[in-house]
């Protein structure tokens, strides 16, 4: 790319961004992602599950250097990896307090396992080290074309997996009491909603890098939630910010001399801050016009 | 083994981070706030990250950004417990933001800036000198000597906040100085294993006891204890086998410890929830 500048000409703007079939590739599989996480994303925010989608993120780390070192693709490494930690989450789990900070713990257990495992790879085989920064922290430079469609099968199999499961789901995550009532199987509703949520952050993380695909995972669908209280809307909301930030983050990377990560993760944070201060602006408002002393809480208010 | 110098360092500064990750953990595990103790040791990397751009000691970055995340995450939330959309945001751009100073370093000075990224994300106990070792044993001490004084209301906060704000217990206040703990052990550990491992030190020692006994003091010892073991264990194992990385190593023994409590615990499992955290919280309350 011969020095690209940012002129005041938007339409110039983009046709440069478009000229270079490696920026073609990032933004394709740009918006595949973020579709992705703006779905999964708010079901797991809605379910409070971010420290588990975090630990799964980093297992990409592993599955990357133990793919190296093991001489498979490192895509193979990421899903294997993603998914064997979702299972291993997926065993702990409980509900009272108990239950939760056991929960929490064996998470942290797992996400420390697999790190410490993935340094180990690292240091018996030496030569991955220049790939590590980009491992973590992202890259939009060489996306090829069958990782953009591996992408794209990916996504595919994750949405019509929600679309089938997704309203038994929402009970599930909402009320799992009045959903296991109903003969809802929430427990396997849990551990395959995370076994997508593996397929989803591993498939996040080969852009956004493992320890920043919170940008697209939880900043957009929690924008959202705080925004409207109707699932469908807010739905629609967190995919529509999640390719929004996306979007801006790849296209002004492409002219700045600065990573794609700092730019997505600022736009993910802007977007939380601005749908928290609208939504705080509306509850004084609607406050001070009924005289009541309180808004009604939203379905996932955090 | 002892004749070595860094050996002697590492020991001297890895029993005291052990101690207090294990006795700070404890009550982290206890309080689920393990996802706090995680946002809070990987952003101790962009502090890393930060004082090198800056030209400061790291400790200084380390130090300073932990215990202002802990500070920012407890103003955040209700009972200064941050709730995990806010901690997930907010790290992530912390960590976004260390990514803009890695290429600010990569483009101002090349040279040992990849060193430092690998060091801070990893740990490096053997890389310790004699007065970094001696000032991360100190600051070891105060933590562990600062968690002892307030466990005990500290205990009853956690165990049942409403009841203990009845009985005059400052329960904000309390989780206010557990995060900040948290973020003084995290900044701790980073320098010995690691803003990507130090939570192993935190968490797992910490699971295990719990899995263990519900006896808070008795759990709180146990769990400082499987730390210390993890530590010198895991350091002495290393210099056995010198491919095996120490962190590797330490932090290996102490997800070992969990997963073995775990399986023996699973078959005569008699969950602490059944007899109820209000009653427990009771006890404590009435000693």
């Amino acid at each position: 790319m011969a020095n690209p500048t940012l002129s005041w000409n938007l339409a110039h703007d983009v046709h440069e961004l478009l000229a270079y079939q490696f920026m073609v590739n990032a933004l394709q599989a740009g918006t595949i992602v973020a579709v992705m996480a703006g779905v999964v994303g708010w079901y797991m925010v809605l379910r409070r599950q971010s420290f588990a989608g975090h630990t799964i993120a980093v297992m990409s780390f592993p599955g990357a250097a133990g793919a190296a070192l093991a001489g498979l693709p490192g895509a193979f490494g990421y899903y294997l990896a993603c998914g064997i930690a979702a299972l291993a989450i997926g065993r702990e789990g409980g509900e009272g307090h108990s239950g939760r900070s056991r929960e929490s713990a064996a998470i942290g257990a797992v996400q420390v396992a697999g790190l410490a495992l993935g340094f180990l790879f690292l240091s018996l085989y030496s030569g991955v080290l220049e790939q590590l920064e980009t491992l973590l922290f992202g890259t939009f430079l060489g996306i090829d074309r069958n990782q953009v469609l591996t992408l794209l099968l990916v996504a595919l199999v994750v949405l019509a997996a929600l679309a089938l499961a997704g309203r038994p789901l929402l009970l599930a995550s909402l009320d799992p009491e009045v959903a296991r009532a109903r003969g809802v199987p929430v427990r396997a509703l849990d551990v395959g909603f995370l076994l997508i949520l593996g397929l989803v952050v591993a498939a996040t993380s080969q852009i956004t890098g493992a320890l920043l695909v919170f940008a697209l995972l939880v900043a957009p669908p929690a924008a959202a939630q705080a925004l409207t209280p109707r699932p469908g809307p807010s739905l629609v909301l967190s995919v529509v910010f999640a390719l929004l930030v996306m979007w801006l983050g790849l296209g002004i990377s492409y002219f700045s001399i600065y990573p794609l990560g700092f730019f997505v993760t600022s736009f993910g944070f802007g977007v939380f801050l601005l749908a928290k201060l609208v939504a705080l602006a509306r509850a004084r408002s609607t406050q001070s016009e009924r005289g009541m002393d309180g808004a009604p809480e939203p379905v996932a208010a955090p | 083994m002892f004749g070595h110098e860094f050996i002697r360092n590492a020991y001297l500064a890895g029993t005291l981070i052990a101690l207090a990750c294990g006795l700070v953990g404890w009550f982290t595990v206890l309080r689920g706030q393990v996802f706090a103790g995680d946002a809070l040791s990987h952003v101790a990397f962009v502090g890393a990250i930060a004082a090198a751009v800056v030209g400061v000691d790291e400790r200084i970055g380390l130090f300073a950004l932990t215990l202002g995340l802990a500070a920012v995450m407890a103003g955040l939330g209700r009972r200064a417990q941050a709730d995990d959309v806010t901690i997930g945001i907010v790290f992530s751009w912390v960590l976004g933001i260390g990514v803009l100073l890695i290429a600010v370093l990569s483009t101002s000075s090349s040279g040992a800036n990849g060193v430092i990224v690998a060091n801070t994300l990893f740990g490096s106990i053997f890389g310790l000198s004699a007065g970094q070792g001696l000032v991360a044993a100190v600051v070891g001490l105060g933590v562990v000597l600062a968690a002892l004084a307030i466990a005990r209301p500290l205990l009853f906060a956690s165990l049942d906040p409403e009841l203990a704000s009845l009985h005059g217990v400052p329960v904000r206040i309390l989780g206010l100085v557990l995060l900040a703990l948290i973020g003084a052990v995290t900044a701790e550990g980073t320098q010995a294993i690691g803003a990507l491992l130090v939570l192993g030190l935190i968490a797992a020692p910490a699971g295990a006891a719990l899995r263990l006994t519900s006896k808070p003091y008795l759990g709180m010892t146990l769990s400082a204890g499987i730390a210390l073991a993890a530590m010198w264990g895991g350091i002495a194992l290393s210099y056995a086998i010198p491919s095996l990385p120490p962190s590797t190593a330490i932090i290996g023994l102490a997800v070992g410890a969990y997963v073995l409590t775990s399986v023996a615990t699973i078959a005569i499992w008699t969950p602490m929830d059944q007899r109820g955290d209000r009653q427990a919280a009771k006890k404590v309350s009435l000693r």
